[in-house]
């Protein structure tokens, strides 16, 4: 894991934090970051081979542009995390609040408990860049608004209007949802053999993560699993007219 | 199903000027022309026609020109021609009426009701040929005080970061997507030889303009695509947009068929899907949702880069550009409904939002007024046409201006507003390989920045004419603007007295 260090935020303002942790990390691999009250940012833009841990409660926008590095928060996160992030790892253990990966190109979010609104949305991929977020909870509305691709694994109940504009990437439910409430330009159906490895392996990857807070370890057969994607990835082709 | 529509435009052929030589039926993408060796004649088929004016000026002896189709209406100033031919459009499609560039109803021009002071007698005019007169401009917050150590002649004050422009104008955000790459490269060569800047639009920098990041303001919108903490850092300015001057409340929306392989790279999204930037960002609801953006930009770029924040101007501009102040940001860019894009609801285009000259005189007033004008610099965009815009816009509190439509006329563009089919035969608004290469980036840089030189001389000579010899000065200052035919409500907006006053 290489050199790891430890630095205490207290009420530091973000600026100020942000600085002392990137301090720390330009020294070290690994930076345990104990104390957080809320502070916005941290492990912004932080590059491949540099781990975060953070103890206490970081604020909005954790992981924001992320590149690469891997951050384990141990309790819950606020809103936002992973903004328009490229690649990495957050791992939070407890839930997260609104909007997370937000724009996500690479990279995987997993979430012990549930989410807050707006989950995913705009999530989008490219080439060998495929992003994945899994969430153990419920989720609340809007999750995967707009998605144009990667993945997203729901283990509880979604809000209202999942999905709407998704025009990519894929959507795997345990609880799958009514006919009337899947939005237009999509189709929910029982996955399949190709979904079941990509679900396994994800399920295999949230254990691996949570083994210390669960009880038992999930499922890891896929079995069961809905999966909603959109028929086209032009929605609104024929919307205009020259 | 019969289609109702008649053709817009009609093409004049000088016969006995016609060689046949063909030319006219290579430039045109649309199909309009041919050379038909059976009837010894050139054809046209007018209804393809948009009136992009290639052909007229390729054609080797002048035998065309292009005029409308000369059907009239019934005389109802109501039912015009022009209305009742959306209706067929719409009832023959089912679909939104799409169009470009900027808002060309004839709604008021106040640029034209605004007129120009000039010395005589007292405080003397400057020539700009013999006086140093200053046209450069540092964009960004600006610190409430400032320490100087007069001895080491040093300032002492942490400076906020700010960019510098050699003159007063930058060229506005278009994305590799919505133009062409030569285009894009055009601009930002022009703006690397005149030291200023170009917008990446929100569509990635392609790696071939990296090398020029340093005269780039690199766009973060809704879709955040191409944006990574690379991308971030390669621009010397981060530009939000939460809006533009042509779509306000509309978001972007650039076709699959517009996704090429250079496209799909830049924007790192798959060829051929839909590139959708959502019309709100989903994570901005509030002017403190703003802030979260913006320091989570500044975080990015390590506070050494200016951010600055994109707003059509609409009712409430002042409300919010006092709000964007507020929330942090170095620059607040205001985008009248004049200002062109490469696609728009035509319905959207031509009734939303407010004359550019409105927002600018009353934002200004407005961060004046609370003590806050300092904190950000203030960039007008939205169909700036000459140097007489540009100094109006400066007089009536802008610090630099935006331009973009007058920067593609330098390069051809005729403004016949059919960018959104990606047939441009200037090869600005296209991605067809055999249409772009029409467009040589050396070239294009010449004709732009013979432009800017020349509008930047012409400043210089108006601002001669005040007796002002800084660009720095003439800033809202609008003791050197008078109306002519404004209603005094107008008037009171803009802040400048009658003529004659």
């Amino acid at each position: 894991m290489g050199k790891t260090v430890s630095v205490t935020l207290g009420t530091a303002h973000f600026a100020e934090a942000n600085a002392t942790v990137r301090e720390a990390l330009s020294q070290n691999d690994t930076v345990e970051v104990n104390g957080v009250f809320a502070q916005r940012y941290l492990g912004c833009a932080m590059p491949a081979g540099k781990t975060l841990r953070i103890h206490g409660v970081p604020g909005n926008d954790l992981a924001c542009y992320l590149d690469g590095g891997e951050i384990e928060v141990f309790g819950n996160a606020q809103d936002q995390i992973g903004n328009t992030m490229n690649d990495g790892c957050i791992v939070v253990h407890g839930r997260c609040g609104d909007a997370a990966g937000y724009g996500m190109r690479g990279g995987q979010i997993l979430v012990r408990d549930g989410c807050g609104w707006r989950v995913g949305i705009h999530m989008k991929q490219f080439e060998g860049k495929r992003p994945a977020i899994v969430i153990g909870g419920d989720a609340g509305s809007f999750l995967g608004e707009y998605l144009a691709g990667g993945i997203i694994v729901l283990l509880g109940k979604p809000g209202r209007h999942l999905a709407t504009g998704m025009h990519g990437g894929v959507i795997y439910l345990r609880h799958p949802i009514g006919e009337d409430e899947v939005s237009a330009g999509l189709v929910q159906e029982p996955a399949d053999e190709v979904d079941r490895t990509v679900i396994g392996a994800l399920l295999r990857r949230y254990n691996e993560c949570f083994a210390a807070d669960l009880d038992e370890p999930l499922d890891e057969s896929g079995e069961g699993f809905h999966r909603l994607r959109p028929t086209t990835v032009r929605p609104y082709a024929a919307l205009y007219a020259n | 199903m019969q289609d109702y529509l008649l053709p817009r435009y009609k093409v004049l052929r000088d016969a006995d000027q016609c060689v046949r030589c063909g030319v006219c039926e290579r430039s045109c993408s649309n199909e309009v022309h041919k050379v038909d060796e059976e009837l010894g004649r050139v054809i046209a088929n007018h209804r393809a026609c948009v009136n992009c004016q290639r052909c007229v000026v390729m054609c080797p002896t002048q035998a065309l020109a292009i005029t409308r189709w000369p059907q009239v209406g019934n005389g109802s100033n109501n039912w015009t021609l022009g209305a009742m031919q959306d209706i067929a459009k719409q009832a023959q499609t089912g679909a939104v009426l799409l169009s470009s560039m900027g808002n060309p109803q004839p709604y008021p021009l106040y640029w034209d009701h605004l007129l120009l002071n000039a010395s005589q007698v007292t405080n003397p005019s400057i020539d700009p040929l013999r006086e140093p007169m200053e046209t450069r401009v540092l964009l960004g917050s600006r610190p409430d005080a400032l320490k100087v150590d007069e001895c080491g002649r040093r300032v002492m004050s942490k400076m906020p970061p700010q960019i510098k422009l050699d003159v007063p104008l930058m060229f506005s955000a278009m994305s590799f997507g919505s133009i062409s790459l030569n285009t894009q490269k055009a601009l930002a060569m022009a703006a690397e030889e005149l030291g200023t800047y170009f917008n990446t639009g929100e569509g990635g920098l392609h790696k071939d303009l990296e090398c020029y990041g340093e005269h780039a303001v690199v766009q973060v919108a809704s879709g955040r695509f191409g944006v990574d903490a690379r991308y971030l850092n390669a621009g010397a300015m981060v530009e939000i947009k939460i809006g533009q001057g042509a779509k306000p409340g509309i978001g972007g929306h650039l076709p699959g068929e517009k996704i090429n392989e250079e496209v799909s790279q830049t924007r790192m999204i798959p060829r051929g899907t839909d590139a959708i930037s959502p019309a709100p960002h989903h994570d901005i609801y509030s002017i403190e949702d703003l802030r979260q953006l913006i320091y989570s930009l500044k975080e990015a770029t390590r506070y050494e880069k200016p951010v600055a924040v994109k707003i059509a101007a609409v009712h409430n501009a002042s409300a919010i550009a006092s709000g964007m102040a507020r929330a942090g940001a170095d620059v607040i860019v205001l985008d009248g409904f004049r200002g062109g894009t490469g696609a728009a609801p035509l319905r959207i285009r031509d009734n939303v939002g407010i004359p550019l000259e409105l927002a600018l005189a009353a934002v200004d007033q407005r961060l004046c007024d609370e003590g806050i004008r300092s904190k950000v610099s203030l960039v007008a965009a939205g169909s700036i046409r000459n140097s007489a815009d540009v100094v109006r816009a400066v007089a009536l509190g802008a610090d630099a201006v935006y331009c973009a439509s007058a920067a593609l006329i330098a390069l051809g563009c005729h403004q016949c507003q059919d960018c959104a089919s990606g047939r441009c035969n200037w090869g600005i608004a296209t991605q067809r390989p055999e249409l772009t290469r029409r467009l040589n980036p050396e070239i294009a840089a010449e004709r732009v920045v013979n432009l800017v030189r020349a509008w930047n001389h012409e400043i210089q000579e108006m601002m001669g004419g005040m007796g002002i010899n800084a660009i720095d000065s003439l800033r809202g200052n609008r003791l050197m603007l008078r109306g002519v035919g404004l209603s005094d409500k107008e008037r009171e907006i803009l802040g400048v007295k009658h003529a004659g006053e």
